[in-house]
């Protein structure tokens, strides 16, 4: 079973885990994505790639907790395990010379996107980074961001931090700039890649967005991810989950998202009245 | 014992045992088994109408040649594992086959009982002799030959990757499997059902294949973690692929990507595997419908459908194209289905889904069909009605209309020939795919199609591997 070397809070709602998978982060590429399992009745959850460290072989995971597996995922100490681990999932990102290219990411988003930086960078371009969240307090990464961009910038809606307001407003001063980009990519909530998406579609610069559907098996057998791009429908995890956010049918994305809404709260308050829960309290509380 | 001296007229006169089942009003709120196994007494019985025929033609209709009236016989002597040891000379999942295979258009249907009377019911018999071994502890560890120092991968744990994997490690060569799921088994545990196949049946045959001396290696995607060839660079010697056909087919029309349609893959893996059916004791939530409609007639839409209605749904509709007799699926699943109170819309197909503001089907527009023209496959083509449209009220809506083999194996190693739907193209008496050392066999060669089917293939592919194996082993001596 893969080890978990480190699980701490870095910020309201967000956990840093790091497990040792060697394996799979010697295959691993920036944009692929993995699917955990913590417990023998528990769901897959499919999480990304949210940095590699090769020589060590371990895998970074950059997780919010939203339900019952993502707030079991908090109680794992430094040395303890997962169930498994199965990946790399899905394709790898895009990553070639286009002259000037711009990474947004937005809440949890910032982590799969830092990879993908890395790998933007070294293939020569000028890199663009533009991170955002709510508040100054779930920001993270910022150090690492800064020490490979050529250009950074941090916004926050309550501005707390940075720029006050969303990631979009400094994107459409850069187009505006009528500096030439030669490629975006947006990871993010739906709605953050959809206004980033159809910001850029006027200019004509290619955005490629990161789309997070939920999944079960992550090898194209059951169909659940599929998302609609263009006329035609995709399987998420094989086929993307990278696609051009010039197609991509967000609307649909988030009302499938929202498909368990109901069935999931239920399910996380029933375990929270379990005896057997051993949330902390302040993990209790966070999911809405 | 009376029974061996009956002479064949008496033989003749015994009616067919009836497997004992679950009430149908009881079964519809469970997952438990639906036939519930003959008891020792029945199987000696219906064992003794078996003439034992000199050409038996029951033998000439299994796919793998299974020597059924040996087997029948060893019955009669009341020798049931001895019985269960003869099955698995030649096919090593009778539990699962003499619970899942279709009998009724294989082995019993030449039965030359059939002709005048009912055929020995050689799947119940099958059953009984592998649960009789199992239950009481009679599995034995067969001879296994010394180390050869070979190391074959296994791609895949479905009953062709299982089988070839049992072969090859008692001809001493060392074997892995991988398997792209948590869990090992294939369609056995994620596609069939609890109530027609039990899950602990699939570990059982897990756990032999594990004792002796098989690796399993679940939760690894060949193609995505290492690829064909890098199986090679590790220091394996062969690759046998066993994938299956997992990739659900949908309809292509309006609306199908409305909240409520499932693929029966997925409606089915978060059942299964995930076991959703028993949510929130287990985490994975599956969406429970009123009224169902479940497309397709094969025995992925009957295990869909029978499913939904052990979930609870108060109208479960089979919505197949064709009628009745097309329909691909197993009689006793068809049979079981009916008595479970499905309706059936044959002739019928859907046109479109109709959603509401929150993306939900509730409503699906159907064409009625006629037969028309036998189509390639021989069966008479549907052909819409004009004007026969109408709408049903469903919320939750079940595709089973098929798979397509998944692309990620073909596209991930040259030189890897595939046919036009996707099938690796193998030679049929080897198994052999293009590539040397690389062998395929079950679903992912011939499309879906049966569990004996897979698990024939597999023993063909075992001794070409031996064999190819084996010359190797000469070259290098000689080289
Ligand atoms: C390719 C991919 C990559 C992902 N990467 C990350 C990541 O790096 N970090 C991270 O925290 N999460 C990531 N997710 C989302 C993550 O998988 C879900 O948040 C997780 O499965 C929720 O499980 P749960 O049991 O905690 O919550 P549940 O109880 O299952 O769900 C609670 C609520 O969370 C929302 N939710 C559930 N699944 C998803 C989903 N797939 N996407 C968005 N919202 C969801 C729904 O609104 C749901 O009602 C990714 C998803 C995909 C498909
Ligand atoms: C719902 C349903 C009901 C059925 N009912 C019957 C029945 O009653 N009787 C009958 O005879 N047949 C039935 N069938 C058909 C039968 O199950 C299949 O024909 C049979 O399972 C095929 O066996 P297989 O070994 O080729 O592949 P599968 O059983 O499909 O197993 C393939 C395995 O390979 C794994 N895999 C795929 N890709 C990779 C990869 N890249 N790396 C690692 N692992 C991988 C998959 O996860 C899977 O576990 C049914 C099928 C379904 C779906
Ligand atoms: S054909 Fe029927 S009667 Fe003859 S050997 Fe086979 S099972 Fe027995
Ligand atoms: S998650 Fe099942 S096909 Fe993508």
């Amino acid at each position: 079973m893969p080890k978990v070397l480190d699980n701490v809070q870095i910020g309201p709602q967000n956990w840093k885990m790091l497990v040792r998978v060697p394996k799979l982060v010697e295959k691993a590429r920036p944009g692929q994505f993995v699917i955990i399992r913590v417990n023998e009745a528990g769901e897959r959850v499919p999480m990304s790639i949210g940095g590699l460290d090769r020589e060590n072989g371990v895998l970074t995971v950059i997780y919010q907790v939203v339900g019952k597996t993502s707030a079991l995922m908090t109680t794992i100490p430094a040395g303890g395990e997962i169930l498994d681990c199965v990946g790399p999932l899905g394709l790898p990102t895009h990553v070639k010379k286009w002259g000037t290219a711009i990474v947004v990411g937005g809440g949890i988003g910032i982590a799969p996107i830092y990879p993908i930086a890395q790998a933007w960078k070294a293939a020569g371009n000028k890199l663009y980074t533009i991170i955002g969240a709510r508040s100054q307090n779930i920001l993270f990464y910022e150090n690492e961001h800064k020490a490979i961009a050529d250009k950074f910038y941090a916004c926050t809606d309550d501005g707390s931090y940075g720029h006050h307001g969303f990631v979009s407003d400094i994107l459409k001063q850069i187009l505006d700039s009528g500096e030439k980009v030669g490629m975006i990519m947006a990871i993010g909530p739906v709605i953050m890649m959809k206004v980033v998406a159809n910001l850029t579609k006027p200019y004509g610069v290619p955005t490629w967005v990161s789309l997070n559907p939920l999944m079960v098996d992550g090898t194209g057998m059951c169909g659940g991810c599929r998302v609609a791009v263009g006329d035609t429908t995709k399987f998420a995890c094989v086929d993307g989950p990278d696609f051009d956010g010039h197609l991509v049918d967000f609307d649909l994305l988030t009302k499938r998202l929202n498909a368990y809404k109901e069935q999931e709260k239920n399910s996380f308050h029933r375990f929270l009245e379990s005896p057997g829960c051993k949330l902390a309290d302040s993990v209790k509380t966070l999911v809405k | 014992m009376a029974d061996q001296k009956l002479d064949k007229k008496d033989r003749m006169k015994i009616p067919r045992t009836s497997m004992p089942e679950q009430d149908p009003k009881e079964r519809i709120h469970n997952f438990s088994e639906v036939p519930r196994g003959l008891e020792i007494e029945m199987a000696v019985t219906e064992a003794s109408r078996c003439l034992s025929c000199a050409k038996a033609p029951c033998v000439s209709g299994c796919p793998v040649e299974v020597d059924i009236p040996g087997f029948i016989s060893l019955v009669v002597e009341r020798d049931f594992a001895g019985a269960a040891r003869k099955i698995k000379e030649t096919n090593s999942l009778p539990a699962i086959c003499g619970r899942v295979c279709p009998q009724e258009e294989q082995c019993e249907v030449v039965c030359i009982l059939a002709k005048k009377f009912k055929p020995v019911a050689i799947g119940y018999l099958e059953r009984f002799v592998a649960d009789f071994e199992r239950e009481n502890k009679l599995t034995q560890i067969p001879e296994m030959a010394p180390a050869s120092g070979f190391r074959v991968a296994v791609v895949g744990s479905g009953p062709a990757g299982l089988t070839v994997a049992g072969d090859l490690i008692k001809l001493g060569h060392k074997v892995t499997i991988f398997e792209a799921l948590h869990k090992t088994g294939g369609v056995l545990v994620y596609g069939i059902p609890e109530f027609r196949l039990p899950k602990k049946i699939v570990q059982a045959e897990c756990d032999y294949m594990a004792r002796l001396g098989v690796e399993f290696q679940p939760s690894t995607v060949i193609g995505k973690s290492d690829t064909i060839d890098e199986l090679f660079e590790m220091g394996y010697d062969a690759v046998f692929i066993g994938t299956g056909a997992g990739l659900p087919n949908f309809m292509g029309i309006p609306g199908e990507n409305l909240i409520g349609i499932y693929s029966s893959n997925e409606y089915l893996t978060r059942s299964n595997l995930m076991r959703a059916f028993d949510f929130p004791n287990y985490d994975t939530p599956i969406i429970v419908g009123k009224n169902v409609a479940v497309l397709g007639g094969g025995n992925t839409a009957m295990d869909s459908v029978r499913t939904s209605l052990r979930l609870g749904a108060e109208n479960a509709y089979i919505v197949y194209r064709r009628s009745e007799a097309e329909m691909p699926a197993r009689a006793e699943e068809i049979h079981h289905a009916q008595q479970e109170g499905v309706q059936f819309h044959m002739l019928t197909t859907p046109i479109r889904f109709i959603g509401d503001a929150e993306g939900k089907v509730i409503a699906m527009e159907c064409v009625k069909m006629q037969l028309g023209e036998p189509d390639d496959s021989g069966r008479r083509r549907p052909v819409v009605i004009e004007g026969s449209n109408f709408t049903m009220e469903v919320d939750l809506v079940v595709v089973a209309i098929g798979n397509s083999s998944n692309p990620l194996i073909p596209q991930t190693t040259p030189g890897l020939d595939i046919n036009r739907w996707g099938n690796i193209i193998v030679n049929a008496e080897t198994m052999q795919t293009s590539r040397e050392g690389v062998y395929a066999g079950g679903d992912i060669v011939t499309g879906g199609a049966t569990v004996i089917l897979a698990a024939g293939a597999g023993k063909k592919a075992a001794k070409a591997i031996h064999q190819y194996l084996l010359t190797k082993k000469d070259s290098l001596v000689k080289g």
